[in-house]
Order: C-alpha cells, then sequence, then structure tokens
C-alpha cells in the first residue's frame, strides 16, 4: 500500500520551475529516493511534504489524507519528520531539549498542569524523556546529552537533528541530504542508521541526495530529476542504464 | 553521568550516591527544578534568609524590596515573551498599567471620584488583573504573530504610546494626569495589609507578601520553561519555520507567550501600587518598559532567576541615583531642569543595556555562572 502518493505535481516561483509535473508514491517500509543535480527541486518537494510551500497543480495524499490544505504543524501530527539539507536545529537548546521537542505534538498536558508540574505533566515529561533516552541509545549521542547543539560539531548536529525526527515516532521519514558535507566515516555511519531506521524501526524513508553513491547502495527505488521535471524513475540498477539519466545527470556532471 | 533506564517513571525518591553529586540514578531526579543536594539547600538558606529580612530591616528598605520583588515578577513575565519565546516586545509598561488599573478600580470604593467596585480583597483583584493584562495581551499577540523583530517591536511601542494616551484622557478611571487615584488596596479576610496590624507594620506585611507571591511566580515560570510549551518558546524563537515543521503551531504559541506574559504584567502593575497606594498615569511610560527590558538583559535572557537578580539590581540603584543631586548640586531632582536624575538614570539604563550586550550577553546569571564554576574548580583555573 502506498504511504505517499505525488501526483502531477507543479510548483513555480515567478517564472522558476521548481517542480515541473512530478509523480511518485512510497510504499510502505520502502526507501524511496530523489536524485538530481543542484537546484533540480530535490528540497522544493520536501517543502510541499511538509506544508512549507504550496504548489499550484497536483495533488499529494499521505496516509489516505490530502495535503496541500494543512499548516505544517498539522502535517507533522499526521506522522511526517524531516530533516533540513542545511541542520535547523534549535541552537540554544540542548540535544536532549531537541529531541524532546520533536515529541511535542504527542503530549496532550495543558499550560495549568505545566506550570504545577504535577500528575499528567510531570508523568508525561518522564514518559517522553524515557523515549528520547532509546533515541540518544540507538544514534550514540549519550556523550553529547546536555550541550546545546550550537556549540556541536557538524557531523553531530546532522545526527541530532535525525534524531529530532526520529522522536516524532514519524509514519514517514525525510531526509535531505543526510550525509552532505561529512567524511567518509560519518557517512557510512550515517548508512547504517538508515538502514537500522528502515529494518529495525520498520520507517518507510525518502532520501533526497544530489550525489548518487549513497543513494544507488541503499535505495529501493530512485526518481531523478533535472530542472524540476522527472527524468527517470525505477530500481537503482534500472535508473543506472537509462540512457536519459547518463546524458542529463551523470552527462551534465562529468 | 549515567542514567538508570529502568526507573524512569518511579516517583520513588532516587537514591543519591556520596560524593557523586551529578551521578543521576532517574529521569526525575534528573529532571527535577533543584538537581542537586547543595542546590537545595543554598535555595532554602537563600528563602529564610529572605523571609527573614523582614525582622531585620527597617520599613524604607522593606518597601523597597518589595517593590522590587513585585518588578522581578513583572521581569519574569517579559522575559517569557521575549527572552524565551524571542519575540521583542516594548509594549510591557502597557500590560502593567492594565493589571494596575484593573485592580484600582475593582478595590476601589463604590462612591468614591473615580470608578470602583469595592472589592479590596486581594484574591480577587489580584488575578483578576492579571487575568485583563492576559486577555489584551492575546487580542496583541495575533498582529504579533504577522510581525517580526523590527516591525514586531514598533508595533507594541505603538501600544505604550495609545495606553498613556488614553490613561491621561480616561480621568474618571486614572483620576488624570498629576491627580492620579488610589491604588488597589490589599485586604485579605478583611485584614488591611499594608496598614500596621496584628501581623507587624503595613511594610512588613507587604514584604512578606510580595516575597512569596514572588516565589510562587518564580516556580511557575522555572516549571512552564521546563515544559512543552517552554521549549515550544524555546524552537520559535530559535527557529520559527522548523518549530512549525516539527509540529509547533506558531500562533497559538505567540499568542499563549503574550497572554501568559501579559498576565504576569497585570499581576506585577497591580502589586506594585498597592505598596505605595497610589497610582498615577504617567507612570507608564516607555521608560517603565525601558526598565523591564533592562532588567531581563542585564539579569540574564531566559532565565528566571536573572530576571530577580536584574529587577534587584535596577530597583537597588535607585536610591544611589536619586542620591545623586545631594552630592552632585549639578544633577537636579526636578523632572523641568536638565540634567535631572530621571535622564541620568535613563543613560545609565542605556549605558548598562550595552556593556551587558557587549561583554555579558548572559548577564549577571552568566557572571553567577562563572564564579560558581570557579569556585567549584579552585584552585586550578581551568
Ligand atoms: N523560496 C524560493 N523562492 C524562489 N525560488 C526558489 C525557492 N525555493 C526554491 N527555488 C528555486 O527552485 C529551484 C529548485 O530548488 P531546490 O528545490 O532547492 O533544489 P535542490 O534541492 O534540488 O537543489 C531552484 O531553481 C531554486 O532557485
Ligand atoms: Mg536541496
Amino acid at each position: 500500500m502506498a504511504v505517499l502518493t505525488f501526483r502531477e505535481v507543479s510548483l513555480r516561483f515567478a517564472g522558476v520551475k521548481a517542480i515541473d509535473g512530478v509523480s511518485f508514491e512510497v510504499d510502505d517500509k520502502e526507501l524511496f529516493a530523489v536524485i538530481g543535480p543542484n537546484g533540480a527541486g530535490k528540497t522544493s518537494i520536501f517543502n510541499v511534504l511538509s506544508g512549507v510551500y504550496r504548489p499550484q497543480e497536483g495533488q499529494v495524499t499521505f496516509l489516505g489524507q490530502d495535503l496541500l490544505r494543512r499548516r505544517p504543524h498539522e502535517i507533522a501530527a499526521l506522522g511526517m519528520a524531516r530533516t533540513f539539507q542545511n541542520v535547523e536545529l534549535f541552537h540554544n537548546l540542548t540535544v536532549l531539549d531537541n529531541l524532546m521537542l520533536g515529541r511535542h505534538h504527542h503530549f496532550r498536558y495543558g499550560a495549568l498542569s505545566a506550570v504545577l508540574w504535577y500528575g499528567r505533566a510531570r508523568r508525561a515529561e518522564l514518559e517522553a524523556r524515557a523515549r528520547v533516552e532509546d533515541i540518544v541509545d540507538f544514534l550514540e549521542l549519550e556523550a553529547w546529552r546536555r550541550h546545546p547543539v550550537r556549540l556541536l560539531p557538524y557531523g553531530i548536529q546532522k545526527r541530532v537533528e535525525l534524531g529530532r525526527a526520529l522522536a516524532m515516532e514519524p509514519k514517514l521519514l525525510l531526509l535531505d541530504e543526510p550525509v552532505a558535507g561529512m567524511n567518509l566515516e560519518e557517512t557510512e555511519d550515517t548508512a547504517r542508521f538508515i538502514l537500522d531506521i528502515r529494518d529495525e524501526l520498520g520507517i518507510p524513508i525518502v532520501l533526497v541526495d544530489h550525489d548518487m553513491g549513497l543513494v544507488m547502495d541503499l535505495a529501493d527505488r530512485v526518481l531523478v530529476l533535472d530542472f524540476g521535471r522527472p527524468v527517470a524513475l525505477g530500481t537503482p540498477a534500472q535508473v543506472q542504464q537509462d540512457p536519459k539519466v547518463i546524458e542529463a545527470y551523470l552527462g551534465g556532471a562529468a | 553521568m549515567t542514567v538508570a533506564r529502568d526507573i524512569p517513571t518511579s516517583r520513588s525518591r532516587a537514591r543519591r550516591v556520596r560524593g557523586r553529586p551529578l551521578l543521576y540514578t532517574s529521569y526525575a531526579q534528573d529532571m527535577a527544578l533543584l538537581d542537586t543536594t547543595a542546590k537545595r539547600a543554598w535555595t532554602f538558606v537563600l528563602v529564610v534568609l529572605a523571609f527573614s529580612l523582614a525582622a531585620i530591616l527597617q520599613d524604607r528598605s522593606l518597601e523597597v524590596l518589595a517593590g522590587a520583588y513585585v518588578m522581578a515578577i513583572g521581569a519574569i513575565g517579559l522575559n517569557i515573551v521575549s527572552g524565551y519565546a524571542g519575540q521583542i516586545s516594548l509594549g510591557h509598561a502597557f500590560f502593567v498599567a492594565i493589571g494596575a488599573y484593573t485592580a484600582a478600580a475593582l478595590s476601589g470604593p463604590v462612591d468614591g471620584r473615580t470608578i470602583g467596585f469595592g472589592l479590596a480583597e486581594i484574591w480577587i483583584w489580584l488575578p483578576a488583573a492579571g487575568v485583563v493584562a492576559a486577555v489584551f495581551g492575546v487580542i496583541v499577540a495575533p498582529l504579533a504573530a504577522r510581525l517580526r523583530g523590527l516591525y514586531l517591536a514598533v508595533v507594541t511601542l505603538g501600544l505604550v504610546f495609545l495606553g498613556e494616551h488614553v490613561f491621561k484622557e480616561w480621568k474618571s478611571l486614572t483620576g488624570g494626569p498629576g491627580v492620579g487615584r488610589e491604588a488597589a488596596v490589599p485586604e485579605l479576610f478583611g485584614i488591611r495589609l499594608n496598614e500596621d496590624g496584628p501581623l507587624g507594620t503595613g511594610e512588613q506585611t507587604m514584604y512578606v507578601l510580595t516575597l512569596a507571591l514572588l516565589i510562587v511566580f518564580a516556580l511557575a515560570a522555572r516549571n512552564l520553561a521546563r515544559s512543552r510549551i517552554g521549549r515550544a518558546f524555546a524552537a520559535i524563537r530559535d527557529r520559527d519555520i522548523a518549530a512549525e515543521v516539527m509540529g509547533v503551531p506558531l500562533t497559538r504559541y505567540k499568542v499563549l507567550a503574550f497572554g501568559i506574559s501579559s498576565f504576569y504584567a497585570g499581576c506585577a502593575g497591580a502589586l506594585l501600587y498597592s505598596i505605595t497606594g497610589y497610582v498615577e498615569p504617567g507612570s507608564f511610560s516607555l521608560l517603565l518598559s525601558v526598565q523591564f527590558i533592562a532588567m531581563v538583559l542585564i539579569g540574564g535572557v531566559a532565565t528566571v532567576s536573572g530576571s530577580i537578580m536584574g529587577a534587584l539590581f535596577i530597583v537597588l540603584i535607585q536610591p544611589l541615583t536619586r542620591s545623586l543631586p545631594a552630592l552632585l548640586p549639578v544633577i537636579s531632582s526636578d523632572t523641568t531642569v536638565t540634567p535631572n536624575v530621571y535622564q541620568v538614570e535613563t543613560v545609565l539604563y542605556g549605558l548598562l543595556i550595552i556593556l551587558f550586550l557587549v561583554f555579558e550577553p548572559r548577564g549577571l546569571f552568566g557572571i553567577w555562572i562563572r564564579a560558581r564554576t570557579y569556585w567549584k574548580s579552585w584552585p586550578f583555573s581551568y
């Protein structure tokens, strides 16, 4: 069953066609990749999915719900989590608090309960903390727990952002260039985390990258974009042999 | 630092490992407000000391301190909206005024010169002042939700001017400029708290009352700050788009921040003038807003204890500046003469704000943390 359907979507900015008639579906437990050179419209697709941009045409359905009329926080509550190409953490908060914020929509207690810190609020916070500690474990962030994230190295910040998305307990995870700017070791760690998320936690993932390497190793299916237009869609092996891809993408890069 | 994973929600008192104050054995202990025995002990000593001042200090000093405590409540309020939630507000004085006049009108005599409802019980007018101010905060907030940074500052500045004008003209409520009216009368079950009575002098009683209220308001703010709401405020401050994508409804939380902040301001306004017994519409000028901003910046942005330190600092330097005319005859205490003490104070606040922003952006709170770290690691300086 498709978790996400993206149908004939077009998004324009004053003359620039960021997304131009793109369609794809993401299935349960699938690791779906979107690749294309810089400016191909990959991040724009994520911004449409999370409700930051509103496309002029097309339909987007997530778990049977129409996404196009919803605000970003409503989409988050439906179970869509994402990371950002340029890390967008809450810089003055600690690693723990960043992850705790990811659980925002799971909390039900109100302001009065918060002020009294008794009963419901206290219980909910303790329970959330236990969940967050699981993620800290999973992503091996123990050493950084109490550090304000602005003081952390870039690679760790990327990992914290992944943790914050996981803390949302998402039903779909969007990763925007998760290994950009990472060295080889960090890239391998991240690849392992991504596979674990899909295999152990069973969360379907949409992975965006401008580089073929990682994507070809990890993805079940790949969508190739160029100037907002879909060039090819298929398994990594199919896509790699597609002459249009070689010309538009690999050819352009060479 | 290890965290035992198996007893996360245990309500039983966590085992404290001797000599390892930072070794937490449960999340509950780790997430407590006063997480180490040392912090608990010092807080206890400080609170006992503060209360015992009521028996030690003279009435004049007690009155000044009570004023400082009330200003601290107001400063915590401003810190909630501007420090925690990052929404710059120059309009704090406006909400303080709303609280002051709500309380004054509720507790004033029914047949007096100005509007009055004869409800002098503090448990009526204090929450009412907070709630009415909060309602105004909530009304203004949606406007603020559309504006950022400088634009928000300008709009909230407009609020102060608007308020100043209305309060000066609305003589049946405020008594008019230069005349003023009686402020809220603090009565508890028929006993007037600001007059000498069985509990002590009026100043002593008001001192104890304002200190107790400050503790309540400070605790509430600390709890709020560490809750989902405080985290959402901080997320909006640090990165609003990301906060929304992570599930924080921006407008709702900005409205909430203004509402809570204005509630604090309203309560502070109601109490402030009940200490001196008299309120004049000229008090709610931009200078009052600037005082609160100075308290927050000097004390420490996004810290409750910083707000208290900042308020004490600003209020306690006032007796010094007010004694300037006696020492330096150039400086007058008459507002119509230049230079006068009020101008000197304004300049001083400005200078202090700049100095702190440049040299210690974390404020007095930051200085305190550094001093503490220094003594902890003494004799090793790093
Ligand atoms: N907010 C925006 N305003 C104007 N143009 C935009 C905006 N966001 C993206 N674009 C344009 O849309 C195109 C696709 O951008 P983007 O989705 O960021 O590409 P990618 O992530 O694949 O590098 C680019 O030409 C970019 O300049
Ligand atoms: Mg991009």
